[in-house]
């Protein structure tokens, strides 16, 4: 609900400004579940769909990633196949198919280093507080430091180029972000009445951390956890796509945009689609992440 | 103020110290010899190698080597290519000037698109207006820039013939990437404008200027707009490390000259002092937009400075 309000007497420039009416300050209705939201329910939709994809792709693509067709070089959507072929006659929708192994498997190993190595960090720091947390605050100050790209590529370059480097790479860079957020949830709930209670009762701080503070920071967590996901998808892509993840050839996403970009003129379809897929399922992440954390 | 300076400015050398100390470790985790790997393609003898390592300082204990590595830091030595036998501190500067150019350019543009986006959600909150504010940022949160500089190049050089594809020179050359590049960075700060703007428009003191008849403008102008620059201020400083990664992916899809090119033919090469001089400077870099942005917002919110002690 809105209320233009007028203010008579004013310079046309703040006339015009009027149109930006303020809005009235209404309260906020109670969040539908999950499963009530349509932006939600299609993101899990676009997630799953992705996923049986990639996992099923030997059943619904039997012929593979790399049958190459030279007759059938550069066609676009329709007459070669639904989303066309590539420079070499390979199908676009089959190597797509395909490629949700190769661009999930990394994104999912990132992820599990992320929070692996994040999550104990950071309820370490923020459960234990004192000289622990000081230490460890400063070394994830150094650690973030480094630009996310580039310390995922400088960790490409001291392990040598390829799909499993260039995963770990992405997840060290995405674990101190999730450390912080970890430190700071975990802090926030140790100052809960609760946690003095549990003490009292002479709990263990490793019980506190693990009984008392994990679950109730899972929401927000989780929700981070799939921002993250977005995020460690995206830099894979990256690393793909510059030449320094997956061996050329792989049908990756970013890779596959790679190919697609020297043929930008005569086949654009060739960039579009990677492009789209991975953009979706990365926008789908985000959404759900958000809605997750209200 | 003075203090202030002083005791975030010591905590950035700590913090760069820090970070130097983790870019050593993981040289030294490295598998296999920089000498070897110096002369392989000469085909050198095995005393040829020895030779060079002692040059290199190899044999040393491994402490001498750190503190020679931090010495040479502070006199601005980032070390010697492995590759091209060039300095490296030399071979960045070459280069960097392309990739600050377009890091700056998108950081203007990302930081315009999204204080209009966020205001615009924030004023026409709920309604359509808010809807798409919204998710327009979250494309912009979720579109990788190598896949939105294609669109571009697709639709801006090879349809419309706009601009150039590639290479660099004019300002024409830079419109494309710090399109693309201004872009992502939009989404995160259109979310914090919204919040913030949303925020503040609830407190007593908008309600008051209203109340005593001031134009709306410079309700937004003075009222608004400057408690809520300060938080703006300082995630547009975080995320300058964001945009030198972004700048390396953007250069490589326009074919720009800057950092880009260096930084993945020294990965690909596994050329590591170039990789750890350019991550070193990155992170340089990031310690002081960060610091900037912190005394930016310090500079905008009184409330921070008396919290502070400034």
């Amino acid at each position: 609900m809105t209320v233009k309000r007028e203010y008579p007497g004013q310079s046309v420039l703040a006339r015009a400004l009027c149109l930006f009416t303020i809005p009235q300050l209404h309260a906020i209705a109670p969040r539908r579940p999950l499963w009530r939201q349509p932006a939600a329910i299609l993101a899990l939709a676009w997630l799953a769909a992705v996923t049986l994809g990639a996992v099923f792709a030997p059943r619904l693509a039997p012929e593979g990633p790399l049958i190459a067709d030279p007759s059938r070089a550069l066609m676009p959507p329709g007459l070669g196949g639904l989303l066309g072929t590539d420079a070499l006659g390979r199908d676009m929708f089959t190597r797509l198919l395909w490629g949700g192994r190769w661009t999930l498997a990394m994104a999912a190993i990132a992820l599990a280093l992320t929070i692996g190595l994040g999550l104990p960090l950071g309820l370490l720091a923020g459960s234990r507080g004192g000289v622990v947390d000081a230490v460890l605050m400063r070394l994830l100050d150094a650690w973030l430091a480094f630009p996310g790209l580039l310390l995922a590529m400088t960790v490409v370059a001291i392990l040598g180029p390829g799909l499993l480097p260039a995963a770990i790479g992405v997840g060290l860079s995405a674990a101190a972000p999730y450390a912080r957020v970890a430190r700071t949830t975990a802090r926030a709930i140790r100052a809960q009445p609760y946690i003095e209670a549990a003490r009292a009762l002479g709990a263990s701080p490793w019980r506190i951390a693990v009984r008392h503070i994990l679950p109730n920071a899972a929401p927000t967590l989780t929700a981070f956890a799939l921002a993250q996901f977005a995020r460690v998808l995206l830099s894979g892509a990256s690393l793909n796509f510059l030449g320094l993840g997956a061996p050329p050839g792989t049908p990756d996403w970013g890779a596959m945009l790679d190919d697609g970009r020297s043929y930008l003129r005569v086949a654009p379809w060739m960039a579009t689609f990677p492009g789209l897929v991975l953009t979706l399922t990365v926008l789908a992440a985000n959404l759900l992440g958000d809605r997750v954390q209200e | 103020m003075v203090g202030y300076i002083a005791r975030r400015l010591l905590e950035a050398v700590l913090v760069l110290w820090l970070a130097a100390t983790l870019a050593f470790v993981a040289m030294q985790l490295t598998p296999g010899d920089p000498a070897q790997t110096l002369l392989a393609a000469s085909g050198a003898s095995a005393a040829e190698i020895a030779e060079r390592r002692a040059q290199l300082g190899l044999d040393d204990p491994l402490f001498v080597q750190y503190a020679r590595y931090l010495m040479d830091l502070v006199r601005g030595d980032l070390g010697t290519s492995w590759l091209q036998g060039r300095s490296v501190g030399r071979m960045i500067l070459e280069r960097i000037a392309g990739t600050v150019e377009l890091a700056i350019a998108a950081g203007v543009l990302g930081a315009v698109l999204g204080i209009a986006l966020g205001l615009l959600a924030a004023l026409y909150r709920g309604t359509w207006v808010d809807t798409v504010a919204m998710a327009v940022a979250a494309i912009s949160l979720s579109t990788p820039v190598f896949w939105s500089g294609l669109l571009l190049i697709l639709v801006f050089s090879l349809y419309l013939r706009w601009f150039p594809s590639s290479g660099w020179g004019d300002v024409r050359h830079l419109v494309l990437p710090a399109l693309t590049l201004g872009f992502s960075l939009a989404g995160s700060i259109a979310r914090l404008v919204r919040t913030q703007v949303i925020e503040i428009l609830r407190m007593p003191f908008v309600l008051t200027a209203q109340a005593r008849g001031i134009p709306l403008w410079r309700i937004l102008l003075l009222h608004v707009l400057r408690p809520a620059a300060g938080p703006v201020v300082t995630l547009i400083g975080l995320q300058f490390g964001f945009l030198l990664g972004g700048a390396v992916v953007t250069e490589s899809v326009f074919a720009r000259e800057g950092l880009g090119r260096l930084t993945v033919q020294a990965i690909l090469w596994r050329d590591l002092p170039v990789v750890r001089g350019i991550a070193l400077v990155s992170a340089i870099a990031y310690l002081l937009t960060s610091l900037i942005a912190d005394l930016c917002h310090a500079w905008l919110d009184p409330r921070l400075r008396q919290d502070r002690g400034i």
